[in-house]
């Protein structure tokens, strides 16, 4: 539904998009996750044809940007970082006015709209001018823009910025329930975001991508460096020893607790599940093991592993 | 054409729901009206004062002309609050935008330049005919009380409107230029100010210079028109005019959207 080629955009001398390229299915949410002047928006920006690229090719439904892009405009819903709100305008008035420069058939004006704030819920503020609603509202009302005509793709800048966080939950879910008739791309730099809302993510910085998969496989590429937590009974520093004796573990902490308890938090990069292992060795060494539970790793590890990576201060 | 209209109207509601439709449209007739009242109490009293002269030497009295005396410096003094009034209606067409960040939803909808540039054009010229016509009531009441001639009330009306239409042009190719309403006021009123005093130059140079300089002249093409006289060559002109500053428009916008701005 959306190809990106090498797209390369400069500011002046700025690279803020460089040899950029990724696919994104039909019907599918793809994250575009990056901090803050990673080339988030100017990338989404070339995508909805707000701004030509320096080099490189894009499609959209099978549009080129630069060449078709009326054709692209027709197929796609964009909501900006700051949502596209004409202050001074009545809600329902906005969106007529919004459906009839997408296109949307006279006939079929009225009830685009009211389909529309029913999705994204401001009915009770249809006749309310738009300066005078709260900013999760606004941000509503930027949603229902972009989805008036029914676009095929929908690009969205940051949904959830500035919400408080029971706004944000209800935005989440809104665009959830969008996926399937849309192809969703949705940039944030917040992690559990995209975890929450998307299948597939890119994680982009300095203008470049530096990863690209779902969320699970990014944080099992990364595992290896899976970290376990262990509750067993026995002598401290014996159980400390035996286990680090073992091939590929690590030992983080060890604490002692009541009762010859201890807190042990141990890293694995075996390529398998460890916790078997770790199980049987304890129990043959006659200690007894209460818990042992894997972290797993967050999608923040990863994010910090990769953009730091880039930098050649880490890994 | 769609498109237009759908721009169109939503300007022209815009400039309507808010005051600044009103204030621009108040003051300008309260200016207009004040100089109209001005002018005509003046050419009342030299009337009485001809009366009087006529009769103390037992002459017929002199006809004086309510058209030249009073009618043309009444067009042309709306001419130049015009250059000043404008410029406050047409700030904000692109300037707020682009400000606001509306500029994004626009340039990307299905919409091309063109028609948007056309019909922000467009809104502003149907508040200035707004304008216009109010202040027609002036000359209203100066065919109940005397007998003008028509044709160059009417001819004058032309040339205002445009004279103004070629300001409101110009006036958008400036918004186009900057999120600044007020950069934009300002910098079209200095360019017609410019294109006004380009005549008055021409007595100071070269006749061949000058004779260029004045078929530049803005307020020069409109004197013919204040006069009561219609010549293509003038319509010519504010046309010629009026489409380059939409062209001038147009190519600000793609170049804006080139540079990221
Ligand atoms: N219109 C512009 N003019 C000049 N520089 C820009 C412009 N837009 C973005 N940039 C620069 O490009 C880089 C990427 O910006 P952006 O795409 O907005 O990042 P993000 O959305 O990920 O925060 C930044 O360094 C930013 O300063
Ligand atoms: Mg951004």
């Amino acid at each position: 539904m959306i190809e990106v080629q090498q797209i390369t955009r400069f500011f002046g001398r700025v690279k803020a998009v460089d040899n950029v390229s990724f696919q994104v299915e039909k019907g599918e949410i793809l994250g575009f996750l990056g901090p803050n002047a990673a080339g988030k928006t100017t990338t989404m920006r070339i995508l909805t044809t707000y701004l030509p690229a320096t080099h490189g090719r894009a499609t959209v439904a099978g549009y080129n940007v630069h060449t078709d892009s009326m054709k692209v405009r027709e197929h796609i819903g964009y909501m900006p970082e700051n949502p596209p709100l004409y202050q001074e305008m009545r809600v329902i008035d906005f969106l007529n006015f919004v459906a009839k420069i997408k296109g949307v058939g006279a006939k079929n004006i009225g009830s685009a709209v009211t389909e529309v704030m029913g999705k994204t819920d401001i009915e009770n503020v249809k006749n309310r001018v738009i300066k005078q609603l709260s900013k999760g509202y606004k941000q509503r009302v930027g949603l229902a823009q972009a989805l008036v005509h029914n676009p095929d793709v929908l690009i969205l800048d940051e949904p959830t910025v500035g919400l408080d966080p029971k706004q944000i939950i209800e935005v989440r879910e809104l665009i959830k329930s969008l996926a399937g008739d849309h192809t969703i791309i949705l940039s944030t730099h917040i992690l559990p975001e995209v975890s929450m809302t998307c299948e597939r993510v890119v994680i982009i910085d300095k203008g470049k991508v530096v990863a690209e998969d779902t969320p699970d496989n990014l944080t099992k590429a990364l595992a290896g460096a899976e970290r376990l937590n262990l509750v067993v009974k026995g002598p401290k520093d014996k159980i400390a020893e035996k286990l680090t004796s073992l091939q590929d573990i690590n030992l983080i902490t060890s604490t002692a607790r009541k009762n010859d308890l201890v807190n042990i938090q141990i890293e694995s990069k075996t390529k398998e599940d460890s916790r078997p292992l770790i199980a049987k060795t304890i129990i043959d060494s006659g200690w007894d093991l209460y818990e042992l539970k894997s972290e797993g790793v967050s999608l923040e590890d990863v994010f910090l592993h990769v953009t730091t990576r880039e930098e050649g201060t880490g890994q | 054409m769609r498109n237009f209209m759908a721009i169109f109207n939503r300007e022209l509601k815009s400039y309507f729901s808010s005051p600044i439709a009103y204030v621009v449209i108040g003051l300008f007739l309260l200016i207009s009206g004040v100089f109209y009242y001005l002018i005509v109490s003046n050419f009342v009293q030299v009337c009485m004062r001809a009366d009087m002269q006529a009769q103390m030497y037992r002459m017929a009295p002199p006809k004086l002309n309510v058209n030249m005396m009073a009618i043309r410096p009444i067009l042309h003094n709306m001419s130049l609050f015009a250059l000043f009034f404008l410029p406050l209606i047409t700030m904000r067409l692109y300037s707020d935008e682009k400000k606001t960040g509306t500029i994004e939803l626009l340039m990307t909808s299905p919409v091309t330049n063109l028609q948007t540039i056309l019909g922000k054009f467009s809104a502003g010229a149907v508040l200035y005919l707004v304008m216009l016509l109010a202040t027609s009531i002036f000359m209203i009441l100066l065919f109940i009380f005397g007998k003008p001639e028509l044709g160059p009330v009417l001819t004058g009306y032309l040339g205002l409107f445009l004279l103004g239409l070629s300001y409101i042009a110009f006036g958008l190719f400036f918004s186009s230029l900057t999120d600044n309403q007020i950069v934009a006021a300002v910098s079209t009123v200095a360019f017609i100010l410019f294109f006004w005093a380009i005549g008055w130059v021409s007595g100071f140079v070269s006749p061949a210079l000058g004779g260029i300089f004045e078929n530049f002249s803005l307020i020069g093409h409109f004197d013919d028109f204040a006069k009561g006289v219609l010549d293509t060559k003038h319509i010519v002109f504010y046309l010629s005019f009026i489409t380059m500053g939409l062209f001038l428009s147009n190519i600000s916008i793609e170049s804006a959207r080139w540079r990221g701005k």
